[in-house]
Order: structure tokens, then C-alpha cells, then sequence
């Protein structure tokens, strides 16, 4: 097996309207399995697919928004949302979902996985990456 | 005329679009990641409350809650609706134009 790569998964699409946000999270969980070094960063509309409170249950769709919480599990606990794109829709870290992840190295435990990011940095970290999927 | 938009302001000029052709007793309806517009606090909110000035709007309960945008959230005068008011509003107005 090759040498473990940076591999950065780019959310820029909502959750229900298309199914962009849900196929992405699939190929997060499954890539996660390859024991590579797997970040996420949440742009655009692409940060509503963290926001609190979501349900389905008057729409006849699956509501996917739990299975974000599975990421930590995953060893996914780097997940950038840039700071821009809360700023324009009139959202804070607030509003979002709090992602955990329990951290190894630390007595397990339980840190947020949720960095926000200006865009200049978010693209340092894009820079820094060997591959990257956008959705 | 009624008027649907089915795509956030943030990632679409749908709606932007949509507010041109806006005629006096026109009606617009917010549905699946439209309801993002209906979102008070963005940059997108000066436009929703422009369009509301002159036209009445409406949000899709459903597509609201599915997205968690609970109505402490909504922009003050949007109307929301459910699966049925969506019905009536597509009745009582003669034609139905969807932007997409």
C-alpha cells in the first residue's frame, strides 16, 4: 500500500435540493476506510449541510445530517468551514451542528471537529493537499 | 401569476431573475433550497424584503423543517405554507412560472 495522502473533500451544494451532499458523505466514509489523512471543507451553500435541526419527517426524504456525527468514528475530524460563506448567509458556528471527535492521543477525549476558516487560509489548506474531490 | 424558485440565492440568480419579471398581484413561493432565501441575516435578505414589499411570499413548511430552518430564522412577512397551500396558491393564481 502506497504512502498515506491528504485528501480533502470540497461540500459546496445544500443537502436536499440535489444529491451532491449525500453522495459526497458516502465517498468520505468509504475513502475514510483507506486509512488516508481525510479533511473536509464546507463552502457556500455547502455549509447548510451542517446546520442544526434538520428533519425530514413531513418531506419523504432521508435526513442524512446524523451521519455527520458518524465522521469522528471515521478518524474525519478536520472539517473547515470558511468563514466567508457563515458571514453572508448571517450564520455563526452556533448554528451549526457540534461535531466531536474523541481524540487518541489525548485520553479520548472529546474535541470539536468544526475549524473555521478565512478563504485565504481554507485555500493555504487546499494548497497543502495531494488530492481533492469537489461535490 | 405565481412564481416557484427552487434554488438558493446563494448559489443561483433564480431568484434575482425571477424579481425582474415580478407583475403587480404576482405571488412567489419558496420550495426545496429556495427556502434558503427566506433565511433573515444573509446578504441575500435586502432582495427578499424588496420582493416582499411589492409581492406577497411564501415558503414551503416541509422544505423549511427538512433544512432546520425553524421560523425564529425567517425574514419578517414571509408566509409559510404547507404541501396544501402550495396547492391553493397554484389555483388561485392563473399561471404558474418555476424557475429553476
Amino acid at each position: 500500500m502506497s504512502a498515506t495522502k491528504k485528501m480533502m473533500y470540497i461540500n459546496r451544494n445544500a443537502p436536499y435540493g440535489t444529491v451532491y451532499a449525500l453522495e459526497g458523505l458516502e465517498v468520505v466514509l468509504i475513502g475514510a476506510a483507506f486509512e488516508q489523512d481525510v479533511s473536509m471543507a464546507f463552502i457556500g451553500d455547502g455549509i447548510y449541510q451542517i446546520l442544526k435541526g434538520q428533519d425530514t419527517s413531513d418531506s419523504d426524504m432521508k435526513n442524512f445530517s446524523p451521519t455527520y456525527n458518524a465522521l469522528g468514528d471515521y478518524e474525519v475530524t478536520k472539517l473547515y468551514v470558511e468563514q466567508e460563506s457563515l458571514d453572508e448567509r448571517g450564520l455563526s458556528v452556533d448554528d451549526l451542528m457540534p461535531l466531536v471527535y474523541e481524540d487518541e492521543d489525548d485520553d479520548w477525549a472529546e474535541k470539536p471537529s468544526i475549524i473555521v476558516l478565512s478563504r485565504a487560509d481554507l485555500a493555504v489548506e487546499m494548497a497543502g493537499q495531494d488530492v481533492l474531490f469537489n461535490f | 401569476m405565481l412564481h416557484t424558485v427552487n434554488k438558493s440565492p446563494y448559489s443561483s440568480d433564480s431568484l434575482k431573475v425571477c424579481q425582474g419579471y415580478m407583475q403587480s398581484g404576482d405571488a412567489v413561493l419558496l420550495i426545496e433550497d429556495g427556502v434558503y432565501g427566506a433565511m433573515a441575516g444573509g446578504s441575500s435578505e435586502a432582495m427578499v424584503k424588496e420582493i416582499a414589499a411589492n409581492a406577497k411570499v411564501y415558503a414551503l413548511a416541509p422544505d423549511l423543517k427538512a433544512r432546520g430552518i425553524v421560523s425564529e430564522k425567517l425574514i419578517d412577512g414571509i408566509e409559510v405554507v404547507g404541501f396544501d397551500g402550495f396547492v391553493s396558491l397554484a389555483a388561485e393564481h392563473d399561471k404558474v412560472q418555476n424557475w429553476l
